[in-house]
């Protein structure tokens, strides 16, 4: 049984090709990380899994369904409600609290704003962000930003989380910190995770590492 | 230069000096009995030590050792001196990479490989790192950055094996 799979999946932005025959699955509540060279093709694949983008060729996977065929508007219902996401930039929205933002999945879903900001609250705790609650994204640090985001991910309690570089902003200690949430609350939420890093120390976390090279995933030869 | 060093603290009996190096510096492999007298006879021997008041009783556990001016000032120099900076790896992985392309071998299966070893061996650390306390965590965190440094020296040399194929063949 995989939770998320793609199969031989091309696809070229223009005349370039970023993604050339990448397959790679990925097991329910397994998390993986994704490393490679800048340019290889990492975030097209990942926003590939994760239905934002659809492949040239190939096909994607999730819980047993093929993604790739569904339309924008299926897609996007697949998203929010099965998908949690966590981006390197941009990804806060301004005009939001910082608890607005965690609870952001679950208003877009329908729950209704009290009890959507209560869920949201145990996280400030749990990251370390106690008393930053109703500040706005232009108020907190790279680093807090990062761990909010994160926060907003998983507050839903999604199937998949899909992240780019989650701590790409973060000094060492912080980064591990996150890394430790992540980690411990995926497990215990039974999310699988779909991790893009280059940093080995974070793709160290995950159950397994994958490496893409050329548009292509290289799974880790056994030495 | 361990137990020397948890002597320039205070005086400390041998049962003491093993239970204070179990406890912080060990890892798993305590320190036998005889190997804690052993040093300290050899540490007495070059006047780095010697054995203060003996106390009433019998057993060299009755034995309190002290340091002397010439023990305190090599703790001393020893921990002012940084730790050669010898990148041992690179230099065999180095030697491998260069032999690979001389003989017309796969030079990047086998950093791939290497690559595999390091992050299994990062993943131990790590959780070894997750589930300890903290002076795990910190020689964990000791190993995890060097091999990650590795690992940077792995990627570039990578990207760089055409260049060097180039160098290499005659
Ligand atoms: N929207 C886009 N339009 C055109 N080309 C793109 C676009 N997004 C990515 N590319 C190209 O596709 C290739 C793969 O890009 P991708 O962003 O997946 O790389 P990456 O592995 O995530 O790199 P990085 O580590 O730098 O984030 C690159 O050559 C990139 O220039
Ligand atoms: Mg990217």
């Amino acid at each position: 049984m995989k939770a998320i799979e793609a199969r031989d999946v091309h696809l070229s932005f223009g005349e370039t090709p970023a993604l050339r025959g990448a397959s790679v699955a990925v097991a329910p509540g397994e998390i993986v990380a994704i490393m490679g060279p800048s340019g290889s093709g990492k975030t097209t694949l990942l926003h590939c899994l994760a239905g934002i983008l659809v492949p040239d060729a190939g096909e994607i996977h999730f819980d047993g369904r093929r993604i790739d065929t569904l339309n924008e508007h299926q897609r996007s219902v697949l998203r929010r409600d099965q998908f949690g996401f966590v981006f390197q930039f941009g990804q806060l929205v301004p005009e939001l609290t910082a608890e607005e933002n965690v609870a952001l999945p679950l208003l877009l879903s329908g729950v209704k704003r009290a009890p959507a900001l209560e869920q949201a609250r145990p996280w400030f705790e749990r990251l370390g962000l106690a008393g930053l609650q109703r500040r706005r994204s232009g108020e907190l640090s790279g680093g807090q930003a990062q761990r909010v985001a994160l926060a907003r991910g998983l507050v839903a309690r999604p199937g998949a989380l899909f992240a780019d570089e989650p701590t790409g902003a973060l000094d060492s200690l912080t980064g591990e910190q996150v890394m430790d949430l992540l980690v411990a609350s995926a497990r215990e939420q039974g999310t699988t995770v779909v991790l893009v890093t280059h940093e080995a120390r974070v793709a160290a976390y995950a159950d397994r590492q994958v490496i893409v090279r050329d548009g292509k995933v290289n799974a880790l030869v056994a030495a | 230069m361990t137990l020397l060093g948890l002597l320039e603290r205070e005086p400390s009996h041998g049962y003491d000096l093993k239970r204070d190096y179990d406890t912080f510096f060990s890892r798993g492999k305590p320190l036998p009995f005889g190997q804690v007298y052993a040093t300290l006879g050899r540490l007495a021997r070059d006047g780095k030590i010697v054995i203060g008041e003996v106390e009433p009783g019998v057993g060299p556990e009755r034995k309190r050792y002290v340091i002397t001016e010439r023990g305190a000032t090599e703790v001393e120099s020893w921990l002012t001196d940084p730790v050669e900076a010898e990148p041992s790896l690179q230099t065999v992985l180095f030697t491998k990479v260069v032999l690979a392309l001389m003989l017309d071998r796969p030079a990047e299966e086998y950093l791939d490989r290497q690559r595999a070893a390091h992050l299994r061996r990062m993943k131990e650390l790590t959780e070894i790192r997750r589930g300890g306390d903290l002076v795990d965590t910190m020689l964990a965190d000791h190993g995890l950055f060097h091999l990650e440094a590795d690992l940077h020296w792995i990627d570039t040399t990578v990207a760089r094996l055409d260049a060097l194929r180039k160098v290499v063949r005659r």
